[in-house]
């Protein structure tokens, strides 16, 4: 059995002495783990860093075994990002996020895709756009997943107009006049999840991430006895402590 | 088959990095083959290391005084400490002899992977070797690795509040690299941190 796929590395976690059981978000295949010889070694290592871009190709004796990887890299996203503390908290949530949420093996095109456009954003926007990104890939891998979010109506009304929370039991939007008596438990909803050019503050960015998080951890995560990693966390302290 | 001392020896010999069990009976019996030589002085080191080896309570360097030798040199520029990860990297810095300093030892790299917080680090013991001692300049040298540059950033956001300034390491074409051999992510660190000629 063999493949050769895109792919975009999630974790490598050191086994033995110089091999690496590595985690990818491939293009075809989903979330797929494969053993590298050698890739905690210095040469591969670089090559391994969360974010990154690779050609990789799978090679094993049967479908269902571990089997191994060889990976050449494509795009270096982690070494760009090395400088800028929230982008580099951003890549390192979505890869532990990725990691978290999405089953082994099974396919999800989109969300590599997502991944992908996210990891250029990252690299390439300015930093309020790209952690708006981020926020925006969270809301997409929900809907990947079976839990989109409805943010186009209010859910009690159905008026499109004064959107400003959500309710965190069916995840649809609600208008400010009809939340006004349940605003204590309703999670707020960020402009610039509605308005797609507008440029979010941190408290904004803060805001959609609770909102994003809240259902990642309640419906994804939880059913399995998973919490948001540690990364994540790390991620919302960092724009909650800015903003 | 050898006996229990024997087999013993092969499997805690095993344990040791670059060691296999093959590599392990070989390194045991060149031991056994140079009893006087080898093996003596070896258990001798073993355990005069054990007893006298300890964690230096300033740096966190592994030294047979307390603080160690670094932190007792008077030479040494109390201002300006070098975090690194781990013993292994303080070695390392010594080797190139072009650090003066002090160092402080992180004792490992934040890593959701293996499970290591903010709270299994001494970064609390660094903010307080910053605070009010005089020390200037903290050089953060840690691995060019997702996980070092985070921990670098963290480190930097807890000394805001010491006043002390914080400095990385560059990252970029080591002495004797060829551009056309150089990994991508190398050259592109190299570049975006270029500086005036």
């Amino acid at each position: 059995m063999d493949w050769t796929d895109d792919a975009i590395v999630l974790s490598a976690r050191k086994h033995g002495e110089s091999s690496a059981i590595v985690q990818l978000l491939t293009a075809e295949r989903g979330r797929h783990v494969g053993l590298v010889r050698g890739g905690a070694g210095r040469a591969q290592r670089g090559t391994l860093q969360p974010g990154n871009l690779v050609r990789a190709h799978w090679q094993a004796r049967l479908e269902d075994h571990l089997g191994g990887y060889r990976c050449e890299l494509v795009r270096a996203t982690a070494a760009a990002i090395f400088e800028d503390r929230s982008r580099l908290a951003a890549l390192s949530s979505a890869c532990a996020v990725t990691e978290a949420a999405l089953p082994e093996r099974e396919p999800h095109g989109n969300i590599h895709a997502d991944t992908c456009a996210l990891l250029a954003a990252l690299e390439a926007a300015d930093e309020g756009a790209a952690l708006a990104a981020y926020v925006r890939w969270e809301i997409s891998l929900l809907a990947d997943l079976g839990f989109g979010l409805d943010l186009t109506r209010c859910g009690a009304t159905g008026s499109e107009e004064n959107l400003i929370y959500v309710s965190p039991r069916t995840g649809r939007a609600v208008s400010a006049a009809a939340g006004e008596p349940y605003k204590d438990r309703l999670l707020r909803l960020p402009g610039f999840l509605l308005i797609a050019d507008e440029a979010p503050v941190r408290s904004e960015l803060a805001a959609g991430l609770l909102l994003s998080g809240h259902f990642l951890d309640s419906h994804v995560l939880a059913p399995h006895g998973r919490t948001l990693p540690p990364a994540r966390l790390r991620l919302l302290d960092r724009l909650s402590a800015d903003s | 088959m050898a006996g229990a001392e024997i087999e013993q020896l092969v499997h805690l010999l095993a344990k040791l990095p670059g060691l296999g069990p093959r590599s392990a009976r070989r390194a045991t019996l060149h031991l056994l083959k140079r009893k006087e030589a080898l093996l003596v002085p070896l258990s001798r080191a073993v355990a005069a290391a054990l007893e006298n080896v300890r964690v230096c309570s300033s740096c966190g360097n592994l030294d047979t005084q307390e603080p160690c030798a670094i932190c007792a040199d008077a030479r040494r520029d109390a201002t300006v400490l070098c975090v690194i990860e781990g013993v292994a990297d303080l070695w390392a810095v010594e080797r190139t002899g072009a650090f003066k300093g002090r160092y402080h030892v992180l004792g490992g790299v934040l890593s959701a992977l293996d499970g290591v917080g903010p709270e299994d680090l001494s970064v609390d013991a660094l903010v307080r070797r910053c605070s009010g001692t005089g020390v200037r300049e903290a050089i953060l040298a840690m691995s060019a690795t997702v996980d070092g540059q985070t921990t670098a950033h963290y480190v930097i956001e807890r000394l805001k509040a010491t006043g002390v300034a914080a400095t990385r390491l560059a990252h970029g074409v080591p002495v004797g690299g060829e551009l056309d051999y150089l990994d991508d992510g190398t050259l592109t660190a190299a570049l975006k941190a270029r500086r005036p000629a």
